[in-house]
């Protein structure tokens, strides 16, 4: 019997469903303190202190910020496509919520005499998964600006669904270069394939087109082309206010977070410790946060640093030089493995 | 002879060298230095000034709210009700009423003195005009300016409120600050 996805390790039905829930309730938990994060760093970089007034450093204010959204009035534009206005923010925060499912936090432990993999589901096709959830999650966004009735929120969503697949692309691209070089999809493979040397070094280049692309995957600066709020005023949650609004913000982050959590796997070694440091299992989470939090400041930095690009400046530069450079570390990577 | 710019001329560059190579180096370049330069900023700290925590000190010439003096040794009130601040108030927020001194009841060093002095301050613009027109330097601008309230007839500030010794709320700059 052939399976599509074979998963490598199998757990009782329940420890599924209680990793299910611990991870969800876990970056459910993370995510507040996250937006409260980007915007106190977003301020140093600026000369300011950012939120600091509710709770102890301004932690709280996430807190305050959601009640205020769930107080909202629900409404919708008269022009707007009613089922599909709801859909739209449901489906980008599905996805972006299945994503999570796949980030390795761990290998597999033995936790009170039962072998538990520290992460959601451990498939062969790990990477495929996820971009099968990214293509998902341009629904989200497309539909929602299409279903708004509203010219600027078309436009943002127009911008997106050329943006997204352009530099999905290359971020498939890059990506391929190291699931040659580990000879495995399975995202926990390839983690302990890097026991030798992470593949940031020998994948430079692929790291670095993986990197880009990611910035435009997540819609973040200096790739947020989708909400330029200077010219189409939100993009394509212009129309979305209260919660729907908060359901597409916290799918950005979690995103974020999935990207993050895939760059340090495939590229900076997953759990893995540099200098031959093998500390306990436990310890592994907390490495894979680690090397996760290194990407958030690196997307916050970005975003404090760069201006947003311009629209054929974006498409060139996703057509004409990462997608031929992805195209040429991926045929070398082939070259010298095969060779 | 047509003119000649001769050297003066420069030559334009519209662009950088279109060449991907060299795109590539100076989008990576460049990206790097822009970031070690916002990174300067982190190292720098924030220049906030936490404002009702923190204030910025004033300078001593700053026009805040107006203060009513009294002489130090009599206690005497300085202001003789001669309505010279009321002319001279460009936004007509000073309403004085005077009275005449009697030997049993002495308020003001001088004949008169003034029965009602009040300003509004919600109409007041701070230009000073009153200061500069009282003859024995009973008004002056004082350095508070945290008067905001809730209803406007608590804006009106009366004779006593002026007189009376005010919070000092407001930090001054010392001298060559």
């Amino acid at each position: 019997m052939s399976t599509i996805a074979a998963v490598s390790y199998f757990e009782p039905w329940w420890i599924q469903i209680v990793k299910a829930i611990l991870i969800f309730a876990v970056i459910f938990g993370v995510l507040p303190i996250l937006t409260v994060y980007e915007r106190k760093l977003l301020g140093r970089f600026q000369h300011r202190y950012g939120p600091n007034r509710v709770g102890p450093y301004g932690l709280m204010q996430p807190l305050a910020e959601i009640v205020k959204f769930a107080r909202k009035e629900a409404f919708r534009p008269t022009t707007s496509v009613g089922f599909l206005f709801h859909l739209a923010p449901a489906l980008s925060i599905l996805t972006a919520v299945g994503g999570l499912a796949l980030i390795p936090w761990g290998g597999v432990q033995n936790i009170l005499g039962t072998n538990v993999g520290l992460y959601g589901i451990d498939v062969s096709v790990g990477p495929l998964y996820v971009f099968a959830l990214g293509g998902i999650s341009f629904y989200g966004i497309l539909l929602g600006g299409w279903a708004s009735g509203s010219k600027y929120s078309f436009l943002g969503s127009m911008r997106a669904a050329a943006q997204l697949i352009s530099y999905e692309v290359s971020q498939g691209l890059a990506l391929v270069g190291v699931l040659i070089t580990a000879q495995t999809l399975s995202l926990t493979g390839i983690v302990n394939a890097q026991r030798g040397i992470w593949y940031f070094i020998p994948q430079l280049c692929g790291f670095l087109i993986f990197m880009v692309a990611s910035f435009a995957e997540t819609n973040r600066a200096p790739f947020d082309l989708v909400e330029a709020d200077a010219e189409l005023v939100g993009g394509y949650f212009t129309e979305y206010g209260g919660t729907p609004f908060v359901a597409y913000l916290f799918a950005e982050y979690v995103n974020m977070m999935v990207v993050s959590a895939m760059a340090a796997t495939l590229f900076l070694g997953g759990w893995l410790l540099p200098f031959g440091i093998h500390p306990p299992g436990w310890v592994d989470p907390f490495v894979v946060v680690a090397k996760m939090m290194i990407f958030m400041t690196l997307f916050i930095w970005i975003r404090a640093t760069l201006p947003r690009l311009r629209y054929d400046q974006l498409m060139s530069f996703g057509w004409k030089i990462l997608l031929p450079l992805a195209t040429l570390n991926l045929l070398v990577t082939a070259i010298i493995v095969v060779a | 002879m047509a003119y000649d710019p001769g050297s003066d001329v420069i030559e334009v560059v519209r662009h950088p060298p279109r060449n991907a190579a060299a795109s590539t180096y100076r989008i990576f370049g460049e990206t790097l230095r822009g970031m070690k330069t916002t990174l300067a900023r982190v190292v720098e700290g924030p220049l906030t000034i936490q404002y009702p925590e923190e204030k910025t000190p004033v300078y001593p010439r700053f026009r805040g709210r107006h203060k009513l003096h009294r002489f130090e040794d009599s206690g005497l009130e300085k202001c003789v009700g001669c309505s010279l601040c009321a002319a001279a108030c460009p936004a007509d927020c000073i309403r004085v009423v005077s009275a005449e001194n009697s030997p049993e009841t002495r308020i003001s060093a001088g004949e008169r003195y003034a029965a009602v002095y009040e300003i509004n301050l919600s109409r007041c613009i701070f230009c000073g005009y009153c200061e500069i027109a009282c003859p024995f330097d009973a008004i002056t601008m004082g350095h508070d300016y945290e008067m905001s309230d809730y209803t406007r007839s608590d804006l009106i500030f009366t004779k006593e409120m002026l007189l009376a010794e005010p919070l000092e709320r407001t930090p001054l700059r010392t001298e060559g600050e």
